[in-house]
């Protein structure tokens, strides 16, 4: 078996900037003194003079930018994701997200696989907090090639944008002719015995169950839900009622984040068996980032197992 | 300053005065003690020092404002109305649904505002950020900011100080008006900043002491902030609920509504003290 080519999600979002500041000088890229962490040091590397740190002071940071942004011009702040999302969630609710402001918040280090840092910066609930917030376009790209493209689509995008990286370097699974566009998934793998939709380092795992399944004799469609909000309804609707069953896959909470937008999607308008696999109601611990998906079920054999359970939920 | 500009500006402040009460009373809520003590300030900055255009509120490279003590929102919205950025007739409109004049100042809703704000200590973050904005692309605008001495009670007002100075914004200018009552009593009481001087100074900041209320003074201290190579902070010592009797230095009419009889007690007072102005 050839060797896969692994890249941290952070890494893509590190390089589209780069290559948006060679493209374009008309935005501000800042941090709270995790720039080597988050990649916008890369960016920093490259233009200094159009990098500012804010200091260990994220929610100053989320509102300085909407003070940019209020001005026209277009800024992207970056922190772990606890610290964007959780800390400056009031700030990103009232200074970015009520006047609508064209912020990229460029949340790194997310969901459980930061691993050996331990609970209090494994930010399962980002996705869920976001999507409380009016007109907030949330992204969960799969690989550092989609990472790299949403920045992109991000930075001509009206409106605020939260875009969720990881540390861990997960597999390549895009090449480098893959189309994103916002608010689109994606359909990898067609199939009508059941739909497994999922978002980030866990559609490399889909795609694993996919094959795990097929060996069964079980033909799963996979779609990959980059977008989680506007989350795309027509995907998820023509899913259930082509497949009847659905597990959604998310490194996130199960409350709140891609398993309950699609629940929420499809509960009035064609209910089918909907079976989210993600993060427990529960806090993570220290760990190496592998051993913690293993540990936590975030893994093709967890998503073979809640693709089994929702076939046999069909009526 | 000449005196005929003065009273042009007493005027104006007094009619905003009028429109605070009209508005608070029409809405039965809303916050006129803070708007009191801010108004002057609000005038001056809106009649004499920012460049700004009513008839194009959205102008490129205008100088912008940030009431960072959004509570004081019936002060913006009488200015605004004296200045030519809204018609009159939506004061009494205020926190009505249907209203473009939200409790609080709101950027997509109304003509004049440049930042929506009303969760206290982001306003001067955001007026941080338009400041380094004007810098970094070199718009040349200034900024201006209002904040409560209540409100940099917010641990977020020091981080937005802390940056403001070491990135030498200069082109920022922030009043704390330091009317000495917050909601739940006196700042001393509850959870006093001072010395305010010496902790912006501490932050990098130039300050300068004022009575908030003197047009000549702020005046002087707008002219001095433009000599320093620093953010300037303009400490101004206010009286809330300035300009009718009984609620001057009384904290409950810090968020409270005057009924319909207090209103036209007000509203005879502030009239009678603007006949006497426009003899």
């Amino acid at each position: 078996m050839s060797e896969v080519k692994t890249v941290a999600t952070r890494v893509g979002f590190g390089a589209a900037l780069t290559e948006l500041g060679a493209e374009r000088d008309d935005f501000i890229v800042m941090d709270a003194d995790l720039a080597a962490a988050t990649q916008t040091g890369v960016f920093k590397k490259a233009f200094p003079e159009r990098f500012y740190n804010c200091g260990i002071a994220e929610q100053n940071m989320v509102s300085i930018a909407a003070g940019i942004a209020a001005t026209g011009k277009r800024v992207v702040c970056s922190s772990f994701a606890m610290f964007a999302a959780g800390r400056a969630f009031e700030q990103i609710r009232n200074s970015v997200g009520y006047p609508h402001l064209n912020v990229i918040i460029g949340a790194t280090h997310a969901g459980i696989s930061v691993g050996e840092d331990g609970a209090t910066h494994q930010c399962n609930e980002d996705i869920a907090l976001m999507r409380t917030i009016p007109g907030m376009t949330i992204i969960n790209p799969a690989d550092a090639v989609e990472a790299k493209l949403a920045v992109k689509a991000a930075m001509n995008h009206d409106g605020p944008v939260y875009m969720r990286f990881g540390r861990l370097a997960v597999p390549v699974v895009f090449d480098e002719d893959y189309k994103f566009e916002i608010g689109k998934g994606v359909e990898l793998c067609e199939g009508n015995d059941v739909t497994i939709i999922a978002t980030g380092l866990m559609v490399k795992e889909a795609l694993e169950a996919h094959d795990l399944l097929k060996a069964e004799g079980i033909n799963a469609r996979i779609i990959n839900m980059a977008t989680i909000k506007p989350l795309d309804s027509e995907i998820v609707l023509k899913a259930a009622k082509e497949t009847g069953a659905i597990v959604t896959a998310e490194e996130h909470s199960i409350i709140g984040g891609l398993g309950s937008a699609v629940c929420e999607a499809l509960s009035e308008k064609y209910p089918v068996p909907v079976v989210k696999l993600g993060v427990n109601d529960e806090f993570g611990h220290s760990g190496p980032a592998v051993k913690l998906l293993d540990e936590f079920g975030l893994r093709a054999v967890n998503i073979v197992e809640k693709a089994k359970k929702a076939i046999s939920l069909k009526k | 300053m000449e005196s005929a500009i003065k009273k042009e500006l007493q005027i104006s402040a007094q009619k905003a005065r009028i429109s605070i009460i009209e508005g608070v009373h029409a809405a039965k809520a809303g916050h006129p003690g803070g708007s009191l003590s801010c108004v002057d300030i609000l005038t001056y900055l809106y009649f004499k020092e920012m460049n700004i255009d009513p008839e194009n509120p959205q102008m490129e490279n205008r100088d912008r404002f940030v009431l960072s003590k959004g509570h004081a929102a019936p002060a913006l919205y009488g200015v605004l109305v004296e200045r030519g950025f809204f018609e009159k007739a939506h004061i009494k409109t205020l926190r009505q649904i249907g209203s473009i004049l939200q409790g609080h100042p709101d950027m997509k809703k109304i003509p004049g505002v440049d930042m929506s704000t009303g969760s206290l200590g982001q306003g001067i973050s955001a007026a941080v950020g338009m400041a380094l904005s004007s810098k970094h692309f070199g718009s040349g605008f200034n900024v201006y900011t209002v904040l409560g001495d209540g409100e940099i009670e917010e641990g977020q007002v020091w981080e937005a100080a802390m940056f403001a100075g070491n990135k030498c914004l200069s082109n920022l200018t922030a009043f704390v008006d330091y009317n000495n009552l917050q909601i739940d009593g006196s700042v001393e009481e509850v959870n006093s900043p001072a010395p305010i001087d010496k902790k912006f100074e501490a932050f990098g900041w130039y300050t300068i002491t004022i009575d908030g209320h003197d047009f000549d003074q702020i005046e002087a201290a707008l002219a001095e902030a433009k000599t320093v190579n620093k953010p300037v902070c303009i400490i101004a010592k206010t009286v809330k609920g300035k300009g009718v009797s009984y609620m001057e230095n009384a904290v409950n009419w810090h968020g409270a509504a005057p009924n319909d009889e207090l209103a036209a007690k007000a509203l005879e007072e502030l009239n009678a003290k603007l006949k006497e102005l426009e003899a």
